[in-house]
């Protein structure tokens, strides 16, 4: 019993035989997921891989509280969100996980400063001192001080994808989904962003969960998981 | 970014920056609206404006006279009998307010009557040489008369200060029988009297009917040739609301027991042409703030979809549903008031090269326009809540998008 609850309050996040179909109730409904169990636990550095289609981007969403699973049960830090409103799981998604995406998705109306402030802002509904300080210690730690002031818009991929982690970081999430954070750069500014997600690991104890399909980047992780149809097929340990 | 403002503000005034061009398109689409909102409203206003001025600086607001003469039927129908009878109406006679002094005197004590002129009203002839015209002969006490018909503003040519042998006549009359200021003229009734006058004014009442019938004598003079010496046909006045001259006429009428004619029942035909103008007015203001609406609102649908990554993004970070609803519902009011602005700016940009270019050829202004500040304000005001109101499908849309499909595209 008390090594459950250790394990419990140890795991950022567990999937409990999570299933997800798409066009549920009509004749080409699709199961993508068939029954995940998983455990990230508090300070990992996770590599998920697998074959195009193989429901990687929906599990993502599921452990990121962007979709709901069709059955089974999420844990974010010991609590069960199924139960959980529209509105509390924009919440805890927002204090909780920090989000990088392939596409460096960021806001191109806003500076480096402000896209980091951008959690932040959302939170707590205007803009202050003390958001501005911690966007430009982020920014500082991924080696982007001096562009602090620019539009995202006019800077280089390599640059965008290292703002779109600080902004990840922004509110001391406990877990990082990274969505092939390094898909798109060149191989020097992949090395520099993986070599900084890894720092920041280490550094902050924060969980990273990192879609890859760079067999030598996974093997730098401390675990990976392989997806194939949906079901996780292979857990490497190092 | 500002301490003191919120983030849907921040976000609302970004997006509409980073869109620039879509932006000034809308602004300024909103503008046209708003301008030709204000230009016409400002432009009816002042015609209409000048047409009560013109309309009632030649008429009295309310005429009393002495009820219509009836007959009375002798013979009544009894129980059980049918009585047929062809009664015929009398023909009015020119016939004194019984009186009168005391209903003016009346009249005068009333708070919502300005000002009271006995007249004298009836048919008579001008006479010159071998022709001779119709005519309204108008006896009036000039004072009086003066509160009532600004005669000096009418005034072509001499003066209006009247005396027992002088006539002021309309400018038609005076081409029609070539005569002009200090000529002597005959007047004469139906009832055989007549009397030579002195012509000391001629008027222009804007009315060819009135400038070729109208004649102006003083009441004695009047009165004499009328054959109805101390008596008055009518009482002329004035009210303090012209608009409300119906319920003062009906009011007056049930204290004196005269008739009393305002000069909204007189002038009917006038008041459903201004209806008729003010519908059609309402009308095309409704069409273009709709059209203004759905600008926006379109402008707004489009930018939901251009935004959605950005959407997603938001939602992604936290940002709740309730937020992204009120950057895009900032978006459409901001849109509105910056239109409405510069279409108050443009509306009064019209307004003056009006004024400078619709001119009389005398060079004097056709009518004065003087736009007021309500207007713009009222402008304002509504089209920024139009651009709030036409926001809302949009904003909802974008607040229902979901952040996994968002974030896809």
């Amino acid at each position: 019993m008390t090594l459950w609850w250790r394990s419990v309050a140890n795991d950022v996040l567990r999937l409990e035989e999570v299933h997800k179909s798409y066009a549920v109730g009509t004749p080409v409904e699709t199961e993508v997921l068939h029954g995940i169990n998983l455990k990230l636990a508090r300070g990992e550095f996770v590599a998920l891989t697998g074959p195009s289609g193989s429901g990687k981007s929906t599990l993502l969403n599921i452990m990121g509280l962007l979709d709901r699973p069709s059955s089974g049960k999420l844990f974010i830090n010991g609590a069960e969100t199924s139960s959980l409103t529209e509105a509390q799981l924009t919440q805890l998604r927002g204090q909780s996980i920090g989000f990088v995406f392939q596409t460096h998705l960021l806001l191109t109306a806003f500076t480096a400063l402000e896209n980091v402030m951008m959690p932040l802002l959302l939170q707590r509904g205007r803009p202050d001192e003390t958001m501005r300080v911690r966007a430009a210690s982020l920014l500082a730690q991924v080696g982007l001080e001096k562009w602090q002031n620019n539009l995202v818009g006019n800077m280089s991929g390599g640059q965008q994808q290292r703002v779109a982690i600080a902004r990840a970081l922004a509110l001391n999430p406990s877990l990082v989904l990274a969505d092939e954070p390094t898909g798109n750069l060149d191989t020097k500014s992949a090395e520099a962003v993986f070599e900084l997600m890894r720092q920041v690991n280490r550094d902050s104890g924060t969980t990273f969960l990192m879609v890859t399909h760079n067999v030598a980047m996974a093997g730098r992780c401390d675990r990976i998981l392989d997806l194939v149809d949906g079901t996780i097929t292979a857990e490497i340990k190092k | 970014m500002n301490s003191f403002i919120p983030f849907e503000w921040i976000a609302a005034i970004r997006f509409l920056r980073e869109g620039r061009l879509q932006t000034v398109f809308i602004i300024s689409g909103v503008a046209i609206g708003v301008g030709v909102i204000v230009f016409m409203s400002a432009l009816l206003s002042g015609l209409q404006a000048n047409l009560f001025y013109r309309l009632l600086s030649s008429q009295p607001h309310i005429v009393l006279e002495r009820p219509k003469q009836q007959v009375t039927q002798l013979r009544v129908a009894e129980p059980g009998q049918q009585l047929l009878a062809a009664v015929q109406k009398p023909p009015q006679r020119v016939s004194s307010v019984d009186q009168w002094q005391k209903v003016r005197d009346r009249m005068r004590l009333r708070k919502d009557v300005l000002a009271v002129s006995p007249t004298v009203t009836g048919p008579a002839f001008v006479v010159k040489g071998s022709s001779n015209q119709a005519i309204s002969l108008t006896g009036i006490d000039v004072d009086q008369y003066l509160k009532i018909v600004p005669l000096h503003e009418k005034l072509v040519s001499g003066s209006y200060r009247l005396t027992n042998n002088d006539i002021m006549i309309g400018t038609q009359l005076a081409e029609d029988m070539g005569m002009q200021l200090g000529d002597k003229l005959r007047v004469a009734t139906a009832a055989g009297a007549s009397r030579t006058l002195t012509i000391v004014g001629i008027f222009d009442f804007g009315n060819r009917s009135a400038n070729q019938r109208t004649v102006f004598v003083l009441l004695s003079t009047a009165q004499n040739l009328l054959n109805l010496v101390g008596g008055v046909t009518s009482i002329d006045m004035t009210v303090t609301d012209p608009y409300a001259a119906e319920k003062i006429a009906l009011s007056i009428a049930n204290e004196t027991g005269l008739n009393a004619l305002s000069w909204i029942a007189t002038n009917s035909q006038f008041f459903q042409g201004m209806n008729a103008q003010n519908m059609s007015s309402m009308l095309i203001r409704l069409f273009v703030g709709l059209s203004v609406a759905a600008g926006i609102a379109s402008v707004l649908v489009v930018s939901v979809v251009q935004r959605q990554k950005d959407i997603g993004i938001l939602r992604a970070m936290g940002g709740s549903r309730g937020q992204v609803m009120r950057v895009f519902l900032i978006q459409g009011a901001v849109v509105g008031l910056l239109g409405s602005l510069l279409g108050s700016a443009f509306g009064f940009l019209l307004l003056t090269a009006w004024r400078i270019g619709a001119r009389n050829p005398d060079g004097t202004s056709i009518f004065e326009i003087t736009p007021d500040p309500k207007l713009f304000m009222y402008a304002t005001l509504i089209a920024t809540l139009t651009g709030l109101v036409a926001a809302v499908t949009p904003a909802i849309r974008a607040a229902r998008l979901d952040p996994v499909v968002a974030i896809r595209g």
